[in-house]
């Protein structure tokens, strides 16, 4: 970082882009691939490069027949019907229907700029038709580009803060952003803006959701601020979906609070009594499959005092669901764990002495939906209800980990953003900050990499076509 | 849930256990993540398990052939609080694993880390030669035979190759009852040299090969320079093992013809080895040191250049054939073969034992 950066503002830039994850490095190459000179300012270091891109593993995936190493085929039908479920409709069909469209074609693109691709990891079974795991993940997939843009010329700087973007009359002009200690004003011909959702300003959050949401964790990278998003919206730009919202799970209380990533998640509720921090239950744990609940689960915890649940389970079932990255904690009794937990007075114990005796007889099918549900309860457990009866007993922290935020700017087919008198003249934005056009609600598994690179790409060839 | 360690047939160090504790850790952190099952057999063997006991690791420890792909594509290296640096805590295990199951373990802990300790070892030993060729020159003749009588050699040989031999013959034992395995199937075998013979878990799963001194982009120069050095070794290995054969059964006595099976091998084996081992020692010393055991990084290297010298002495000495040079020569060549063979159980010749145990043991696990 010695090197003084003056020199950025003197070439004359066809291309700058704004974030240094998926989308952005998709743009970026397919602009570079068009003879464009790129400019991309990725905002965090070197070593934390790639936005929410680096804990991903997946991208999900149109395909008619076997495609590298997915199986089978995923229909763009099937994937429409997964997205309304998921979001219950609140998406943009047109553009939902045309990203679907493209990510067939994408897939053999990624592989051609380095991305290698691997079967279905252990565990993910179910996603082996519909989902093309990136071997190594999304820090591999990250890698691959940046190699790809050196290789291309694309001129990369890191810790890149960008404050402001100066338009007039619709037309961006330049970018004024802080490298290191140098504020620099950079003017280029077009931008992309690739620089994802706010989820890691919490102050932010905490003025959306409520001051609930200063007790939530960050999954991902604690960069994406929504500075630039911000910038637009207070320069009239037209944005979507829901200001309030969050995409939040539930995930180990113990996380780091950013940057977690996959390791936090627990997979051990089903298969649980949850209860908040006075020991009462206050949601049916066996709903659902974990992947169809998980997601809800965010949201119940949420609900609670201090944001913080406690998943118990006893030594029948703790090899049951994926390893936990921490430990569980552990005690031979319910009254020695609810201690532990910080659970007072024997209000654990009652509970789960009130929840074992409604437990039915019958047979237990930790994989499929087996009925085996409790009696009398304000609120049975309808599936997996098997007494909490065999020590050592285990008990994990539940906090909210928040994955993303919905609110976005809104954009065309082109990937082309707007303003409320028309459209920008110059002005492209691909990824995170403008998924909620598409994703209005709830998440399906590795769509987010399927908008980054659709849109990521639509607005680095437009952006080159216009520049030039 | 938590397993109770096997005790152990030796006694382990605090500085063992200690990165036996460290490995664990973070190949908990791996087994909840799963993002490189696809790079080398040591992801799909952590997947297998829930927890780890000590034997695990070092099995674990063995099995990683130091691609480092899961490092550069991990979201939890340095400066995040998990500091994942898998490749750096397993070569650790490893390397501490061979002095564990060494003797005298403090000897492998020398030789281990200074590098400085095995050029000695090199110069007395030439210097043995030196004199000892003047004095043990036969009344007659032919080859280098003409300068150290064929019956010196192998006295001198024989011992400094077998009792190296029977120490890792022993530590091999002990680290195959401590993993637990049990009696070996052809299969098993099979498995275990493929694996080895094509250096499968240097290929980043799918032929791309590894990262190691070119950042985080992937070649195969480490693993075809590891296969010239390899397949260098056994063809020297061999055409040794032929002449002594020639000697001893067929009665034909060196020098050789060009033409003849000793030559055949040794002469395109001494290229290999040379070539592979001077290649990886470039890429030694243009790699991030901070992904390996750093602390033996100078005994790696010596033990790299040793063995890079035993071909190429073996190969000056044949190019040398009938000139002054000879007995000089010979010293030098003597000396470092006879280094390499008394400091196999001290040095990284470890790898090549254990890494085919932790592969029979794997192909074992997986059957």
């Amino acid at each position: 970082m010695a090197a003084p950066y003056t020199d950025l503002t003197t070439p004359h830039w066809d291309v700058i882009v704004i974030g240094g994850g998926n989308a952005a490095l998709c743009a970026a190459i397919e602009a570079a691939e068009a003879s464009a000179t790129v400019l991309l300012l990725e905002g965090a270091p070197k070593v934390y490069r790639g936005g929410n891109s680096r804990h991903t593993r997946n991208f999900r995936c149109m395909h008619k027949g076997p495609l590298s190493k997915l199986t089978d085929s995923y229909s763009a039908d099937e994937y429409f019907d997964d997205l309304i479920r998921v979001t219950a409709g609140n998406t943009d069909e047109a553009l939902a229907r045309m990203t679907i469209n493209e990510s067939e074609s994408c897939l053999p693109w990624m592989e051609e700029h380095g991305v290698r691709f691997q079967p279905s990891l252990s565990g993910t079974l179910s996603l082996s038709r519909t989902n093309a795991f990136f071997l190594g993940g999304g820090k591999a997939l990250v890698n691959a580009y940046y190699n790809t843009a050196e290789d291309l010329g694309i001129t990369v700087v890191y810790e890149a803060q960008v404050s402001h973007l100066t338009i007039d009359n619709n037309t961006f002009k330049s970018v004024d952003v802080c490298i290191g200690t140098q504020s620099l004003s950079i003017h280029g011909a077009t931008v992309v803006l690739a620089s994802g959702g706010f989820q890691a300003d919490v102050d932010w959050l905490a003025r959306a959701w409520g001051p609930a949401a200063k007790n939530f964790l960050i999954r991902g990278t604690p960069y994406n601020k929504g500075v630039v998003l911000k910038n637009m919206l207070d320069q009239g730009a037209n944005s979507v979906g829901d200001p309030t919202q969050c995409h939040a799970v539930a995930i180990d209380g113990r996380a780091p609070k950013f940057d977690g990533g996959i390791v936090t998640r627990l997979d051990c509720v089903p298969f649980s009594v949850v209860v908040n921090t006075s020991g009462q239950r206050f949601y049916d744990e066996g709903e659902d499959v974990w992947p169809k609940r998980y997601a809800i689960w965010g949201r119940l915890v949420a609900a609670q005092q201090d944001q913080i649940s406690y998943a118990i389970i006893d030594s029948k079932s703790i090899d049951l669901f994926m390893p936990s990255v921490f430990p569980p904690l552990m005690a031979d009794s319910i009254d020695g764990l609810a201690q532990q937990l910080g659970i007072g007075g024997t209000a654990l114990s009652r509970t789960i002495d009130a929840f074992n005796a409604s437990c039915p007889s019958g047979d237990f099918h930790p994989t499929e939906l087996d009925g085996l549900a409790t009696q009398g309860l304000d609120i049975n457990k309808t599936n997996w209800a098997r007494p909490i009866n065999q020590p050592p007993y285990y008990g994990y922290p539940l906090r909210p980990g928040v994955t993303f935020t919905y609110l976005g700017l809104q954009v065309d087919k082109n990937a082309r953003v707007s303003a409320s008198n028309g459209p920008y003249n110059n002005i492209w934005a691909a990824g995170e900050i403008m998924a909620g056009s598409i994703l209005g609600q709830g998440y399906l598994a590795g769509f987010g990499m399927t908008i980054g690179t659709v849109f990521g790409r639509k607005a680095g060839i437009q952006a080159a076509r216009y520049a030039a | 849930m938590p397993l109770k360690n096997r005790p152990m047939t030796n006694n382990m160090t605090d500085a063992f256990t200690g990165s036996i504790t460290e490995a664990q850790r973070q190949v908990q952190i791996c087994n909840a993540c799963r993002y490189c099952e696809g790079y080398c057999a040591v992801f799909p063997a952590i997947n297998r398990q829930r927890s780890f006991i000590q034997t695990d690791i070092i099995q674990l420890a063995n099995l990683c052939h130091n691609c480092q792909g899961c490092y550069h594509a991990c979201q939890y290296t340095d400066p995040h609080e998990f500091s994942i640096n898998l490749p750096k805590a397993l070569a650790d295990v490893r390397v501490k694993s061979w002095q564990h199951y060494s003797y005298p373990q403090w000897f492998a802990t020398r030789f281990q880390q200074h590098g400085v300790a095995v050029a000695v070892t090199l110069l007395l030993a030439v210097i043995l030669f030196l004199i000892l060729i003047p004095r043990l020159q036969p009344a007659s003749g032919e080859g280098f035979y003409a300068t150290l009588s064929h019956t010196a050699m192998v006295l001198l040989f024989a011992p400094a190759f077998i009792a190296p031999l029977i120490i890792i013959g022993a530590g091999i034992r002990h680290y195959w009852r401590d993993s637990g395995g049990a009696s070996l199937t052809l299969a098993h075998v099979g498995a275990a040299l493929r694996s080895a013979a094509t250096l499968k878990n240097l290929s980043g799963g799918q032929g791309q090969g590894c990262n190691f001194e070119d950042g985080d982009r992937f070649n195969n120069n480490r693993r075809w320079l590891h296969q010239a050095a390899m397949y260098g070794f056994l063809l020297c290995f061999a055409s040794t093992s032929s002449a002594t054969m020639m000697h001893y059964v067929f009665n034909l006595q060196a020098p050789y013809s060009l033409l003849s099976i000793p030559k055949l091998l040794g002469i395109p084996g001494g290229v290999l080895l040379t070539v592979g081992c001077v290649g990886l020692a470039w890429l030694k010393l243009r790699a991030d040191e901070s992904l390996g055991a750093s602390a033996v990084w100078g005994g790696e290297m010596a033990f790299t250049l040793l063995l890079g010298a035993t071909g190429a002495t073996g190969l000056a000495l044949y190019l040398a054939t009938g000139t002054p040079l000879v007995p000089t020569l010979l010293a030098i060549h003597l000396g470092t073969v006879l280094t390499l063979f008394v400091l196999m159980p001290y040095s990284k010749m470890m790898h090549g034992f254990f890494r085919m145990a932790a592969l029979l043991r794997d192909a074992q696990k997986q059957h």
